[in-house]
């Protein structure tokens, strides 16, 4: 028994929250998150600078939070667009489980605990870092970006592009050449990866009045901006072993793995304006999620054994 | 000694609540506790070599 006068609380709009601990974890993305610490993971291994373990885990733990406290802010202000698509409508906030207020709080406070605790522990760069990436996913992107222009998920995919720069910045102390090619990576393949998942859910989009790249542009001119970006990508991921980062090894996979998503890339130029299946749309969707963590997997793979071969070498 | 208003009418949470409440203090009481973990190692791990030289003499 609560001791609340019932009637007040009433009067307030007060209800006694059921959100349970789970309802709260939904809200930081855990799937984005998953990328996020992942990706951070390979910019902190491929720094070339011995890091305490443990230090290396708060990092990458910090990181994952402030990501989530974006992903917890994101969900509080887009509440509204996210009940009406039907990709979005069973999260906490919109399905009535979490209140606007607890997401926007739980949103803050991780947002605040997780740069002060990267700032306090590690260093404060990769925390000014940390804190520029909330502050670009939750304000320029969400609250800006989102609703005005079909290149929002360009500009805005810059906040899902930063976490290898942080993990490299968390060890390091600085930002490299070669941590930007890791943002540059991801960021180029946000475009077509998320305007493959526009394509088949535009009605979505089109109910909840995001202007997306095929409700704006149409979709025949999204398939050819899919296919520029494809093409720009697929080199831009060999980048590392041309500048000497990697060994051949993660040329000759980064390589292969960008010719595949040309090849969907392809597949989804030449798809018909009444294709209503879109299954190339859906095949590349799936295909890029899995040439994002390869890429990745291969440099980490490629970091690792090329510090070994050299150590054990010297 | 404070008594309550017996007049006061009360919320009863429903058990959906209750359960919920309880979920929610025990994921509380994790995340509090691993925090105080990890500042507490890395204090450690970051700060001992130093830490160990605050020696009196050091300190005046």
């Amino acid at each position: 028994m609560a001791l609340a006068d019932h009637k007040l609380m009433e009067e307030v709009g007060f209800r006694m929250s059921e959100a349970t601990a789970g309802d709260f974890f939904a809200l930081l993305k855990p799937r984005v998150m998953s990328l996020v610490v992942f990706t951070a993971f390979v910019g902190l291994v491929a720094a070339p600078v011995a890091v305490n373990p443990l230090l290396a885990m708060i990092a990458i733990l910090a990181i994952a939070i402030g990501a989530g406290a974006s992903g917890a802010l994101n969900m509080w202000y887009d509440a509204d667009i996210d009940a009406v698509m039907t990709r979005t409508a069973g999260r906490p906030v919109p399905a009535g489980r979490v209140t606007p207020g607890e997401a926007l709080s739980f949103g803050l406070v991780l947002s605040v605990l997780s740069v002060m605790t990267l700032g306090v522990l590690v260093n404060w760069l990769s925390a000014a870092l940390l804190a520029f990436t909330i502050f670009f996913y939750a304000v320029v992107y969400t609250m800006w970006l989102k609703r005005w222009t079909p290149q929002n998920i360009v500009i805005g995919g810059a906040a899902g592009a930063i976490p290898p720069v942080i993990g490299w910045a968390a060890v390091t102390g600085s930002v490299s050449l070669e941590s930007l090619i890791l943002f540059l990576i991801i960021f180029l393949w946000t475009p077509p990866h998320f305007w493959a998942l526009a394509l088949f859910k535009s009605d979505d989009y089109a109910r909840a009045g995001i202007p997306m790249m095929p409700n704006v542009a149409g979709p025949a001119s999204t398939r050819r901006q899919i296919f520029a970006y494809a093409l720009i990508l697929a080199p831009v991921g060999v980048l590392p072993w041309v500048l000497g980062y990697t060994t051949a090894a993660y040329g000759a996979v980064s390589a292969v793995l960008g010719a595949g998503f040309v090849w969907y890339a392809w597949k989804v130029l030449g798809m018909a304006d009444d294709d209503r299946a879109m299954k190339p749309a859906k095949a590349l969707f799936g295909y890029s999620l899995l040439y994002l963590f390869a890429i990745f997997a291969a440099y980490l793979v490629d970091s690792i054994v090329g510090r070994a071969l050299l150590t054990g070498g010297a | 000694m404070i008594v309550a208003d017996k007049n006061l009418e009360l919320v009863t949470l429903t058990e959906r609540q209750r359960k919920a409440r309880r979920n929610r203090s025990v994921a509380i009481g994790v995340a509090l506790a691993a925090l105080v973990i990890i500042f507490y190692v890395a204090t450690i791990v970051k700060f001992g070599h130093n830490a160990s030289g605050l020696t009196p003499t050091n300190l005046m």
